[in-house]
Formats: C-alpha cells, sequence, structure tokens
C-alpha cells in the first residue's frame, strides 16, 4: 500500500543560511499518528508548512497522499486537511461562516453546506455557538473550529501543528479523543506536532524527534523508551544525611544522572529498588525520599541530545 | 469551483467584515461630509474671485468626498488584507483549492461594493443639499462609475502595500501619505487660481486634481470630453500599475506550490 507521507532528504533553508530542515527523511503509514515531537525552533512547523505545500522545499522531495509536494501542490490540497500553529480564524465571522465559506472554496456544492457544516459543529461540540462571533470563543473554542475546518473536506491526511499548545487539560483532552476518534472511525491519517511528551506518548503510534532540523530519532514511544533501557532512581537526601555517601552508595548501582534536589542514577542491572534500600539500611544513610522513574521521551531526547526537551529551544524562523 | 464564485464567496466576507466594523464605514460617508460642509462654509467668498468656475462652493467641493471616502476605503481594506496575513488565515485560504488571483479579486470585490455605497451616498446628499449636476442624470451615473474605478485603483495600491509588507501598521501609516495627495491637489482651488508656483506645479503633477476635476467638470460644467479623459485615463491607469503590482505581490506572498 502506498504510504501516506514519504520523506527523502527534505531541507528548508532561509535567508542567511539558516537551515531550518537540515535533510529529514521519514514515512508515515495510512492511518498512523504520527508525532513529530521536538522544542521550539526544532523545524517542526517549517516541516508541517513544506508538507502541505504552503513553502517549498530548497531541497529533497516528498510525497502526500502520493503526490508530489512540489510539483501537485493543488492534488496535495486536496487530500490534505490542516489545523497550522495558529488558529487563523477571522474574529468577526462566526464558527458557522468560516465553515460555510470553508466548504465553498473546497467545491462542496451549496446543498451539502449547511448540513456539513452542522455535522462538524456538533462533532466538535460548537453547535451552541455556531452562531457566535469568533472573536468570544475562548482558545479551546478556536481550536475545535479549526480541527472542523480542516475536515471539511474530508481529508485522508491530517496535519496538526501544536494543536494543544495552551489549552487547559479539558480542552487538550477533548482534542485528543477527537483525533484518536478520527484515526479510529475514519481511518485518518494524522500527522501531529507537538512539544509535550505526554501528547507524543499518549496519540501517537510512533514519533520522530527532531532538532536543529535534524531527525534524531524514530520509533514507537514503546520502542523509543526500551532503547534508553533501564529506569533512574533518585533519591532525596534526609535530615543530617551526607549526600557524598548517598550518591557513593547509589553508583553502585549505575551511572549518575543529573540532579536539581538530590542524587540521581540510570540502573545499569545490578541491582533493583530492593536492593538499594538494602544498601541504604545497611550503610544507615537516611533518605526523604526515593522515587524510581521509567524511561520517558525526555530520557529519550536527552540520550539522543544531550539535552531535556522540556523548556529547551529557541524560536523556529518564520517561513517566509 | 470556478473562479467568479470564489470571487464572490471571498467578496462577499469582505463585505461583511466591513459591515461589522462600524468605523470602517461610517467615518468614510460622515466624514468627508463634513469636512466638506466646513469647507463650503470657510471658503464660500472663494466663489467671489474672478475666474472661478462656478457661484456654488458645494458644487465645486463636492468631488472632495468621493476622493477622501476611496482614500478611506482603500487604508481599511488594505488594513484586513494586512490583518489576514498576520493572522494567518492568508494560509488557511492557500490550504484550499482557491487560486490565487481570486484572493485579490474577493478583496477588490469588497472595496468595490463599499466604494459603490459611498458613491450613492454621496450622489444622494449632494443632490438633497441641493447641488444641481450640470450634465444632468446621466453624468450622475458617470460621476457614481468614475467613483467606483477610483476606489478599485486606490484598493490595488492598498492591497499592494498590504502584500508587500503584511503589516497592518504599515499599511496605516499609508493614510497621511495619500492626505498628502489629497491636500496637494486642485482639491479646493481650480489650478489656474493657485498662486503659490510651487503648490500649483505640485498640483499640476498630482493625479488626484485630474480625477477631482474629472468628477467636478460633471457636476459644475456638464459634458468636458478632455477632463473626462484625463479623469478615466488616470484611473485606468492606476488600475491597471496598482493591480500588476499587488498580483506580483501576492505571487511572491503566497509561495505555495
Amino acid at each position: 500500500m502506498e504510504r501516506a507521507i514519504e520523506v527523502r532528504g527534505l531541507v528548508r533553508e532561509f535567508k542567511g543560511g539558516i537551515k531550518a530542515v537540515a535533510g529529514i527523511d521519514l514515512d508515515v503509514e495510512p492511518g498512523e499518528i504520527y508525532g513529530f515531537l521536538g522544542p521550539n525552533g526544532a523545524g517542526k512547523s517549517t516541516t508541517v508548512h513544506m508538507l502541505t505545500t504552503l513553502l517549498p522545499p530548497t531541497a529533497g522531495s516528498a510525497r502526500v497522499g502520493g503526490f508530489d509536494i512540489v510539483k501537485q501542490g493543488p492534488e496535495v490540497r486536496r487530500t490534505i486537511g490542516a489545523a497550522l500553529q495558529e488558529a487563523a480564524l477571522d474574529p468577526l465571522l462566526t464558527g458557522r461562516e468560516h465553515l460555510k465559506l470553508q466548504l465553498a472554496l473546497h467545491g462542496i456544492p451549496r446543498h451539502e453546506r449547511l448540513a456539513r457544516a452542522d455535522e462538524l459543529l456538533e462533532r466538535v461540540g460548537l453547535r451552541l455557538a455556531a452562531d457566535r462571533r469568533i472573536g468570544g470563543y475562548s482558545g479551546g473554542m478556536k481550536r475545535r473550529l479549526d480541527l472542523a475546518l480542516a475536515l471539511a473536506h474530508h481529508p485522508r491526511i491530517l496535519f496538526l501543528d501544536e494543536p494543544t499548545t495552551g489549552l487547559d487539560i479539558q480542552s487538550r483532552t477533548a482534542l485528543w479523543d477527537e483525533v484518536v476518534r478520527l484515526k479510529r472511525d475514519d481511518g485518518v491519517t494524522v500527522f501531529l506536532t507537538t512539544q509535550y511528551l505526554e501528547e507524543a506518548d499518549v496519540l501517537a503510534d510512533r514519533v520522530g524527534i527532531i532538532d536543529h532540523g535534524r531527525i534524531v530519532a524514530e520509533g514507537t514511544p514503546a520502542v523509543l523508551k526500551a532503547e534508553i533501557g533501564r529506569p533512574t532512581i533518585e533519591a532525596l537526601p534526609g535530615d543530617g544525611t551526607d549526600s557524598e555517601m548517598l550518591e557513593r552508595i547509589l553508583c553502585r548501582f549505575g551511572a549518575l544522572q543529573p540532579s536539581t534536589a538530590g542524587v540521581a542514577v540510570r540502573l545499569d542491572g545490578q541491582g533493583d529498588l530492593a536492593d538499594i534500600v538494602r544498601a541504604l539500611d545497611a550503610a544507615e544513610v537516611r533518605v526523604a525520599d526515593l522515587h524510581l522513574h521509567a524511561p520517558t521521551l525526555d530520557d529519550v531526547f536527552l540520550a539522543k541530545t544531550g539535552r531535556s526537551l522540556e523548556g529547551s529551544g529557541e524560536e523556529e524562523p518564520e517561513p517566509e | 469551483m470556478n473562479l467568479a464564485s470564489q470571487v464572490f464567496y471571498l467578496g462577499r466576507r469582505s463585505v461583511i467584515r466591513i459591515l461589522r466594523q462600524p468605523a470602517n464605514w461610517v467615518f468614510p460617508l460622515i466624514f468627508p461630509l463634513a469636512l466638506m460642509a466646513v469647507n463650503t462654509g470657510g471658503l464660500h467668498a472663494a466663489t467671489n474671485l474672478p475666474g472661478f468656475p462656478s457661484d456654488s462652493f458645494l458644487a465645486f467641493f463636492l468631488a472632495f468626498p468621493f476622493i477622501q471616502g476611496a482614500l478611506f476605503a482603500t487604508v481599511n481594506a488594505g488594513v484586513d488584507l494586512a490583518r489576514d496575513i498576520q493572522t494567518g488565515f492568508l494560509n488557511r485560504l492557500a490550504l484550499t483549492p482557491m487560486r490565487s488571483g481570486a484572493l485579490l479579486a474577493g478583496h477588490l470585490a469588497g472595496v468595490i461594493a463599499v466604494g459603490a455605497v459611498q458613491a450613492l451616498w454621496y450622489l444622494t446628499v449632494g443632490i438633497v443639499v441641493g447641488v444641481r449636476f450640470e450634465s444632468g442624470a446621466l453624468g450622475a451615473f458617470v460621476i457614481f462609475v468614475l467613483a467606483v474605478l477610483i476606489v478599485f485603483a486606490f484598493g490595488s495600491f492598498g492591497a499592494l502595500a498590504a502584500l508587500r509588507t503584511g503589516s497592518t501598521e504599515a499599511v496605516h501609516s499609508l493614510f497621511p501619505l495619500f492626505f498628502v495627495f489629497l491636500f496637494i491637489s486642485s482639491m479646493n482651488l481650480p489650478r489656474n487660481l493657485i498662486e503659490t508656483d510651487w503648490f500649483r506645479i505640485a498640483a499640476s503633477l498630482n493625479p488626484v486634481s485630474y480625477l477631482i476635476e474629472a468628477i467636478r467638470s460633471l457636476v459644475i460644467e456638464g459634458w468636458n470630453a478632455e477632463a473626462l479623459a484625463l479623469g478615466f485615463g488616470i484611473a485606468i491607469t492606476l488600475s491597471i500599475v496598482g493591480l500588476t503590482l499587488s498580483s506580483l505581490a501576492l505571487r511572491g506572498r503566497m509561495s505555495r506550490t
């Protein structure tokens, strides 16, 4: 079966020689949710702009829905839906007016537009707010309308560029549910960029981690975390406890890791939590708290780039 | 969907946006007429100047609101387009099968619709306050057509500014520049009665003078072929230049494949 998205050596260079995307390869299978994870400025949005035909690549090639993004732009656009980073809505129009305009521009016959608009509004839970101007919508409502607009013409492939950034937990969860439903019920392929580890972990079948314009890791979240392997144990010294002693004991069980509050080591298989507790007890070292951390995607990012994903990153150059 | 339908839907959105921003249509309807009332009261004595072409300064000055109204409509429309760029709405449109030309045409269709309403309003007010149109009803219709053409010409430059800069502030800053063109023209006096040399020369070089004089000729003279040829010629030339430049700017702005 033809891949939904196929990218080979894709590059985008901006004025001044800044390479926002420095040669990426990736494949997304039909019906898959592909999480594209990376900090601000990693090249996520630039990649999405290229794959959605809004920005021509400097080098490389990509096919979306079987169409070449450079030579078959209109065919790509007919195949995809996209909710870009900013929910670009007109504050003076109502939700229903947005949908009617979108449906009209997509060439949906007039007699189908009203019903389709109602269906989409119902689907994203905006039926009651449909005739209110967007200026009065909350951030979550705007995102939901953005999603409805992206779905207006029944796209096979959906691009969601940081769809939950700035949303509260409730709105974020509602959007996640909808993304899962799209995959499960409609078989839509979803290319989801995010800087939230949890989002990629919960939603994505496979994850690509991008940093400085290059993909540094790719696979299912489980496989990526398994690559990192062992969990980390972190201990906070109790009152009167010598931190150096604590560190010496923990180092018997693994390699020292950065920790802001106490001492942390990545276990190397020489012992488990019970062994550590016994060793600490035998040395009469008191600890205030002891945590066992399973590997996370942030650990994967740390292992691949040498820094933590959360809080890292810089602004991506604006696509021109 | 064909180009005409796309233009229709985008034009309708443009009109809806304007109607929902009262400042965008109240000021263009009222402010030029208020300025006309003030100037007519203050400059009425100018009609006593030897060679002044009319007994009624109101009739002489009626051309002014059409030009100033066009400036208002243009700047407001340019700001709306720049806002679409800033907010990313242009990208949303670019992701649909919409043709690039439809965006510009739809935008200008909205400007024209507003310009047409304004022109009708100024004509109506002119008639109500007793201005006599020497060229008759047909002349009033020609004024309407020329006014709409001027709005289209100015509107294409407003779109150009928006597409080149993508900034609402930059488009706003055009307003004083447009105003300079309006005030250094034959707006208040016929060019041959302007005694200050540099002003007369500047007014003669200023294309806005000829747009004003074309409208004015239909009100106070009747059918003046030369004035009309210059007025329509300049409006058409500005339209072609503005449309060409803004089309090129749109191509640069919408870099979709």
